[in-house]
């Protein structure tokens, strides 16, 4: 029976060593252990994992080339869903998705679907795989906000379509999270997120950095000035979160994203580059989800004693089993059941320390989530040289601003429907910008889905 | 890629650059501000904007060394490119949203320090433009390291220079040369702007409260994307927490925590020394 073949781990860093660089944590599959681990899948006739994917990917049809060592057919077969699976094989939360979904996971353990995945997309690259063609132009012309995970999914599809798409990208590197937001030691930049995105390119599609959409140009001057047919939004949600406790401003409290944009985006672990970063010796990060983990794992890498400070316990931590899992294996102290009132300083306004109190579940909330409450009088203080804050974020509000006629909802987030259609005629939203911060799956999925729409809409008009 | 069209020396260490930007030069307003990256490894730097033509499509920056980012700003030549030109940032200046006939009927005073003389000449050419003259104020070290003086006599009504030690114009600072203007001269004025050096900002804030004359600052803030993504430039407004990049740069000077902004901007100093350089920081500080 193939399920009595154990499932084929994949081989990672040691854990002291990696701790102190930025080298990818996994090593990923070799062509044997992806094809052993092939072997595992029980081609479902009705493959559940399929269902559980954002994007639809055709889960036991890949598996089924893997098997039979077609991995270039492997790669077209996700390529017809997905454009990012060196990226997806990375970053998807897996577990509560297509291996969360797979019938193997009943009684024993589900097939490694991620791991299959990120061999693929990393073999197609390594072999020049040209997983889809150029179709010829229709002739329209579609605008897209932002080169993250929503807007690099929308343009492929649309690409194939047999648009004309151009995306416009604020910051200096197309990529958005992926290359702002996820370290090196999880998503490398050059041989991953660089590269699957020259795929996209190779579409037709084209990439103009520095164009802060809001300020730079507006969406109604792309749609009347520039002539773009239709414009989908998938700008993200950027902006960071703070507890609004006192002593915030201190020296040393920054957000996670700007923690991450120093070390990710702009390199400061590199020498090289002229980008600062400080960690001092004793780095509080305050969050569960993997944005925290990400934040904690880099200040460690950076030389500080990290502490994870999270107000539930840890079977509620949002993060991905892995990434709890590795940063633990790297050391980090997790400080459940924790929730800071204050975070302390000196009288040159430095911080050197979080005031907290302990926690205790309660009743569970809306989420479904039991909700922390206060321990009477469990207020303790512990030193720390940094605070890093991963509180979530939220949508950017410039395009929303500059964009009449734009409804968005209490939370900043701008209204669209599930096919991505916004209340302005001709444009489209999805990713982050509608659903508050998320997943790269569930952006690529939402990119997706405004591509059909943007297509129906455009031919509808035309 | 965004190439240097122009570049002139305006004194020592300060240069003046025109770089071809379109799409900024077709959107900038008075008051936004600009990134700009020199190459791969550079940082985003923040910079004002002191003019900009959308004909030519060209922005126009002014920039003095202070440290590594700038010296390297300033090693540029006509003919090289900067890696990012992102812009404009940004509100634009408080003053723009005002009707011909409100501006027609505020006096208006702009007291500019250093650098920020760069900034502030966008927006009184703007007022000029609306026939709404303002006076303005220029503060420097000595009268060498005074620049565009004869562009801002060009629009301005009267223009008033300050210089720590008496080389040109009144031999003090840039607040006694105010009180001097209105406690002895009888100028009443309704608005004062004023872009320099953030202690300066402080102390130009710190003497306009007591004459109760709205007072409007432009932040120089530390910052890394410039577009409310990082948070680095916060900073406290009545009690408030604002983001520099997007709910500014211009705050009422009167609510602004400047102690607290001050030593914001210091925070990565030890660790730029350490790299030799003074990145992230805006070069319009002295």
């Amino acid at each position: 029976m193939a399920n009595k073949i154990p499932r084929t781990q994949a081989r990672e860093r040691d854990p002291k060593v990696r701790a102190t660089n930025f080298e990818e944590v996994c090593f990923g599959y070799s062509p044997n252990e992806a094809t052993l681990e092939s072997t595992r899948c029980i081609q479902c006739k009705n493959p559940r994992c399929v269902a559980a994917c954002p994007v639809s990917v055709k889960i036991p049809q890949f598996i089924q080339c893997v098997k039979e060592n077609r991995f270039a057919d492997a790669a077209k077969a996700i390529a017809a869903d997905s454009s990012l699976p060196a990226v997806c094989g990375r970053v998807c939360p897996q577990e509560s998705q297509c291996e969360g979904a797979c019938v193997l996971g009943v009684k024993g353990e589900p097939v490694n679907i991620g791991k299959l995945e990120r061999f693929v997309g990393d073999w197609a690259m390594d072999n020049n795989v040209e997983t889809v063609k150029k179709t010829n132009p229709n002739g329209k012309h579609v605008a897209i906000i932002g080169s993250g995970p929503a807007g690099l999914a929308c343009a492929t599809d649309l690409a194939k379509f047999g648009y004309y798409v151009k995306i416009f990208e604020a910051l200096h590197k197309p990529g958005g999270v992926l290359e702002y937001g996820i370290p090196e030691f999880r998503l490398p930049k050059e041989r991953v997120v660089k590269r699957e995105i020259d795929n996209v390119r190779k579409l037709g599609v084209e990439i103009e950095t520095d164009v802060v959409v809001g300020r730079t140009v507006t969406v109604d001057g792309l749609m009347d000035d520039e002539k773009f047919d239709a414009v989908f939004i998938g700008s993200g949600a950027g902006l960071p979160k703070f507890m609004g406790i006192p002593g915030e401003n201190f020296n040393g409290v920054v957000s996670a994203n700007e923690f991450l944009t120093r070390a990710n985006l702009m390199k400061a672990y590199d020498s090289d580059y002229d980008t600062p970063i400080y960690v001092g010796s004793n780095v509080a990060v305050v969050g569960g989800g993997n944005v925290a983990m990400d934040a904690a794992r880099t200040a460690k890498r950076l030389g500080a004693n990290v502490s994870i400070v999270y107000r539930r316990s840890e079977k509620e931590l949002p993060a991905r089993a892995e990434e709890v899992h590795h940063a633990k294996e790297e050391g980090i102290d997790f400080k459940m059941l924790t929730n800071p009132t204050t975070i302390l300083g000196n009288d040159i306004g430095w911080v050197t320390g979080l005031r907290c109190v302990r926690m205790e579940l309660g009743e569970p909330d809306a989420s479904g989530r039991r909700s922390p409450v206060e321990l009477k009088d469990s207020e303790f203080d512990f030193p720390t040289d940094v605070v890093i804050m991963a509180l979530g974020t939220s949508p950017n509000p410039l395009i929303k601003d500059t964009t009449p006629g734009l409804e968005s909802n209490k939370r900043g987030c701008i209204v669209a429907n599930e096919q991505g259609a916004t209340t302005r005629p001709g444009i489209f939203a999805g990713g982050d910008a509608v659903s508050g911060a998320a997943t790269v799956i569930l952006a690529m999925g939402a990119g997706r889905a405004a591509a059909k729409a943007i297509d129906e809409y455009v031919k509808l008009k035309s | 890629m965004f190439k240097i069209v122009k570049k002139q020396l305006l004194a020592k260490d300060i240069y003046l650059m025109d770089v071809e930007a379109p799409r900024v030069a077709r959107a900038a307003q008075p008051g936004q501000f600009l990134i700009v990256r020199i190459d791969e490894k550079g940082e985003r730097i923040p910079l004002t904007i002191c003019d900009y033509n959308a004909e030519k499509g060209t922005v126009t920056i002014v920039t003095q060394i202070v440290g590594a980012s700038s010296r390297k700003i300033c090693a540029l030549n006509e003919g090289d490119y900067f890696a990012s030109f992102t812009g404009p940032l940004g509100h634009p200046s408080e003053l723009t949203l005002l009707c011909k006939e409100d501006l027609h009927k505020k006096h208006i005073l702009f007291i500019a320090g250093g650098l920020g003389t760069a900034p502030v000449y966008p927006q009184v050419k703007w007022l000029a433009k609306q026939d709404a003259k303002a006076d303005v104020i220029v503060g420097a070290k000595n009268k060498d390291l005074l620049i565009l003086q004869d562009e801002m006599k060009a629009i301005a009504k009267n223009l008033y220079v300050a210089t720590d030690d008496g080389s040109a114009g009144f031999k003090g600072l840039v607040t006694e040369l105010f009180k001097d203007l209105v406690d002895k001269q009888g100028q009443k004025y309704d608005i004062v702007v004023a872009i320099g050096p953030m202690i300066m900002m402080k102390f130009v804030a710190l003497t306009t409260k007591s004459y109760s004359i709205r007072t409007i600052v432009s932040l120089n803030t530390l910052m890394v994307d410039g577009t409310g993504m990082c948070g680095a430039c916060r900073v406290t407004v009545g009690g408030k927490t604002k983001f520099t990049c997007v709910d500014g740069p211009e705050f009422d000077g009167h609510l602004v925590d400047f102690d607290e902004a001050l030593r914001r901007q210091g925070m990565y100093k030890n660790i730029e020394k350490e790299k030799d350089c003074q990145c992230l920081v805006r070069l319009d500080k002295t």
